[in-house]
C-alpha cells in the first residue's frame, strides 16, 4: 500500500534542527569551554527562530565531546529569547530517567514558552547514560518499554495509576505542572528496532527515524510498518520525522571542506570505540550523495536530497544535526540561516509543486 | 540477488531474533529464494506485524518449532540474552553466530571476557551440540541489502566464514554467494577471531582481494 514514493498528506511539512551540544571553535580555532558551549547553543537556537526554523532539538549527551546532560535548562533560555519556534529534546535517553520527572521538566518548558515544548524519546543505545545513573545496558529494553508505558500515561494528565518492575508504582498520583491544552508532541525515535516502531505505534507516539548511515530508503519498510501498526492498534494518523547529519554553506565545495575533516576525526573516535573500520574519502562521497545518510553541501544539494527522502520515508518532519564537533562557530551560524531562509523555502517549493 | 527457479532445495532458514539484524538477514535470504522461518522470544503473535511487512514472506512461528525445522540456524539475539539461551533448541543443527562481544557497547560480561577465546568459540563451547559457524557479524545490518552484487561484479562484498565443521562452513558459503555476497572460507573459529570487533574485517566493507590481503597481513605479522 505504500510502496510508492508520495507525500502524506494531512501533516504540515516542518523542518527542525538538532544539535548534540557539539564542542565547537572560535576564531583562532580553540574548542570552546563546556560552558561557553552551552551559551552559544542558546544563540543557535534563538537565530534558528528568526530565520523561520520550526524545532530546535538538543540531544541529552553525557562525555567531554557532547556536554549537553540537561538540555531542558537550555531549551528554557532559549524560550524566553523566541516566539515561534518548537523546542524539544532530540533525544531524552527515557530508559536511564524517571518518566515523571521528564514529563516535569518538559510540561514546564511547555508552560514557560506558551505551549512550544515537544519530547523525543530514545531508548539508547549508547552507553554514556547507563553507568552515570547506575542502569545496566542489558536492562534497555524493559526500562524503556515501561517507561515509554508510563509516560503516555503522564501525557494523558492527571491522576496517575501505575505498576511496573522500574521505578516505583504510583496510585492516583497527580502530576504537575499540568498540561494548559493538549499534550505536548511527543516522538519516539528509531535507529533501526523494528520492536520501537511498533511501540511508538501502540502508545501513540510519533516517530523519528534516526538514519546515520546508509541508504535512507531502506528505511521506507519501517515507515510501512509504523503505518501498519498504527491501523492494527486503532489509532488516528500521526506523523513520521527524519533526522540525520549534515552541514549547508554557500557552495558544495565549501560545505565539503569545512564538513570533511571535523567528520573524519569524529568518525575516527566513533570507530574506535565502536571497534569499526575507519571509513574512507569514498564511503564519505557514497554519504553525502543521493543515496548516502549525510545532507552536505550547498542550499540547492540539501534541500533537493531532503525533498527525495520525505518523500520516500512518507515523512512530515525533517530534522538536520546541525554543527559536528570542531567546526568554527561562524560556519555554524551560517549554516543555521543557509537552512532557514534558503532550503526550508526551497525543499517546501520543491513538494509544493509536486504534490 | 540470484533468483533460482525452485526453492524447494535450498535449506530452510530459521532465524532467532526480530530484531535490528534478524528481519535484515531473512529478507535478503528470502530474496535469495531460501525458505524462512522466524522468532522473537516467545508468542509469534507478537512479531507478526513485524514479519508481514519487513520479511514478507517469511513465517512467524515460536522459537522451539523454528530451530526444529531449520536447516540452517541463526542465531540474532543481543549477546547479554545469551546466558539464557537453551541449548537444546538447536542440537545437531548449523548454527550461524553473527553476533558481536565489544564491551564499551555492550557492557562487560564476563562470559565472554575469556581473552583464550573469541566469542564464537566461547557460543560453541556452550552449544556443544550444534555445529556454530561465524559469518555476517561484520556487515553492518542496514547495508546488507543495498551492498548485494551479483556473481563476478566488481564491487561485489566479500563476508568471512569460518568454523571447524566443513559441511557447515560450505552451507552457510553457499547462503553468503546466493544473497549476494563473496564468501571467505576461514578454517576454524578459532581463525574467525580476525571477524571480530576491533579487527581489520569489523565494518570496513571489503573485496574478496582486499579481504585476502588483509588475512596475508595477518598472516605474517
Ligand atoms: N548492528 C549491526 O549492524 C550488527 C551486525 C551484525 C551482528 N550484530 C549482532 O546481532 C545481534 C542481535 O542484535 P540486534 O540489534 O538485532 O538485537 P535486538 O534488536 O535487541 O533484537 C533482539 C531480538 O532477539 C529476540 N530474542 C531475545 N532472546 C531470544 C531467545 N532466547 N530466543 C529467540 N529470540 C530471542 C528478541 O525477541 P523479544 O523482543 O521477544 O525479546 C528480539 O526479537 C547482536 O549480538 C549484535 O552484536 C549486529
Amino acid at each position: 500500500m505504500n510502496d510508492s514514493s508520495s507525500l502524506r498528506t494531512g501533516f504540515p511539512l516542518t523542518f527542525g534542527l538538532d544539535t548534540f551540544g557539539d564542542v565547537h571553535s572560535d576564531e583562532t580555532g580553540t574548542l570552546n569551554s563546556h560552558a561557553q558551549t552551552v551559551r552559544n547553543i542558546v544563540e543557535q537556537g534563538v537565530l534558528a527562530d528568526s530565520v523561520g526554523i520550526d524545532f530546535f532539538g538538543i540531544g541529552e549527551h553525557h562525555t567531554y565531546d557532547y556536554p549537553l546532560s540537561a538540555g531542558d535548562l537550555v531549551l528554557s533560555a532559549i524560550a524566553a529569547r523566541t516566539r515561534n519556534i518548537h523546542l524539544g529534546s532530540a533525544v531524552t535517553v527515557l530508559s536511564s530517567d524517571d518518566p515523571v520527572r521528564v514529563f516535569q521538566r518538559y510540561s514546564t518548558l511547555n508552560a514557560l514558552s506558551s505551549g512550544r515544548a515537544e519530547v523525543i524519546l530514545g531508548r539508547g543505545s549508547s552507553i554514556d547514560s547507563f553507568p552515570l545513573f547506575g542502569y545496566d545496558l542489558s536492562d534497555y529494553e524493559v526500562l524503556f518499554e515501561e517507561k515509554s508505558e508510563l509516560f503516555a500515561e503522564l501525557l494523558k494528565g492527571s491522576p496517575i495509576t501505575w505498576t511496573g518492575t522500574t521505578r516505583a508504582a504510583l496510585k492516583d498520583q497527580d502530576v504537575v505542572p499540568h498540561l494548559e491544552a493538549e499534550p505536548f508532541p511527543t516522538w519516539i525515535g528509531v535507529g533501526g528496532s523494528p520492536q520501537s516502531v511498533v511501540r511508538a505505534a501502540r502508545h501513540g507516539y510519533n516517530l523519528i527515524l534516526a538514519i546515520i548511515g546508509g541508504s535512507p530508503s531502506r528505511f521506507q519498510p519501517f515507515s510501512n510498518l509504523y503505518l501498519e501498526a498504527l491501523e492494527h492498534f486503532e489509532r488516528p494518523a500521526q506523523p513520521i520525522g527524519v533526522h540525520s547529519m549534515g552541514h549547508v554553506a554557500e557552495t558544495d565545495e565549501q560545505a565539503q571542506e569545512e564538513f570533511w575533516p571535523r567528520y573524519l576525526e569524529v568518525i575516527k573516535h566513533v570507530s574506535k570505540t565502536r571497534g569499526f573500520a575507519i571509513p574512507t574519502p569514498e564511503s564519505f562521497r557514497h554519504e553525502i550523495g543521493p543515496h548516502g545518510a549525510i545532507y552536505v553541501g550547498s542550499p540547492e544539494t540539501v534541500a533537493r536530497k531532503i525533498a527525495a527522502n520525505l518523500r520516500v520515508l512518507h515523512a512530515s518532519r525533517f530534522q538536520l544535526k546541525f554543527g559536528m564537533t570542531g567546526l568554527p562557530h561562524t560556519a555554524v551560524m551560517k549554516n543555521i540561516e543557509l537552512y532557514g531562509t534558503k532550503v526550508i523555502p526551497l525543499v517546501r517549493e520543491i513538494l509544493g509543486s509536486e504534490s | 540477488m540470484t533468483s533460482p527457479t525452485s526453492t524447494t532445495t535450498l535449506p530452510r532458514i530459521g532465524i532467532l531474533g526480530a530484531g535490528h539484524v534478524g528481519p535484515a538477514i531473512g529478507r535478503v535470504a528470502i530474496e535469495a529464494g531460501y525458505p524462512v522461518s522466524i522468532a522473537g522470544s516467545g508468542d509469534p503473535a507478537k512479531i507478526a506485524l513485524i514479519t508481514q511487512i519487513l520479511v514478507p514472506g517469511a513465517k512467524a512461528d515460536w522459537p522451539a518449532q523454528v530451530a526444529a525445522e531449520a536447516d540452517i540456524v541463526i542465531l540474532a539475539i543481543p549477546l547479554h540474552k545469551f546466558r539464557t539461551f537453551d541449548p537444546s533448541l538447536v542440537a545437531g543443527k548449523v548454527v550461524v553466530d553473527l553476533m558481536n562481544y565489544w564491551a564499551p557497547i555492550d557492557g562487560t560480561q564476563q562470559l565472554f571476557e575469556d581473552p583464550r577465546y573469541g566469542s564464537s568459540e566461547i557460543i560453541q563451547q556452550h552449544l556443544s551440540g550444534a555445529r556454530v559457524v561465524k559469518s555476517f557479524n561484520h556487515a553492518g545490518y542496514h547495508e546488507l541489502e543495498a551492498d548485494r552484487r551479483p556473481a563476478g561484479s566488481p564491487d561485489r562484498l566479500a563476508l568471512g566464514v569460518a568454523g571447524d565443521d566443513r559441511e557447515a562452513v560450505e552451507l552457510v558459503a553457499a547462503l553468503v554467494e546466493n544473497i549476494g555476497y563473496d564468501a571467505v572460507l576461514l578454517d576454524s573459529l578459532r581463525e574467525g577471531r580476525i571477524l571480530e570487533p576491533g579487527g581489520p574485517v569489523f565494518g570496513a566493507s571489503l573485496n574478496k582481494e582486499q579481504f585476502a590481503q588483509v588475512l596475508t597481513a595477518k598472516a605474517a605479522a
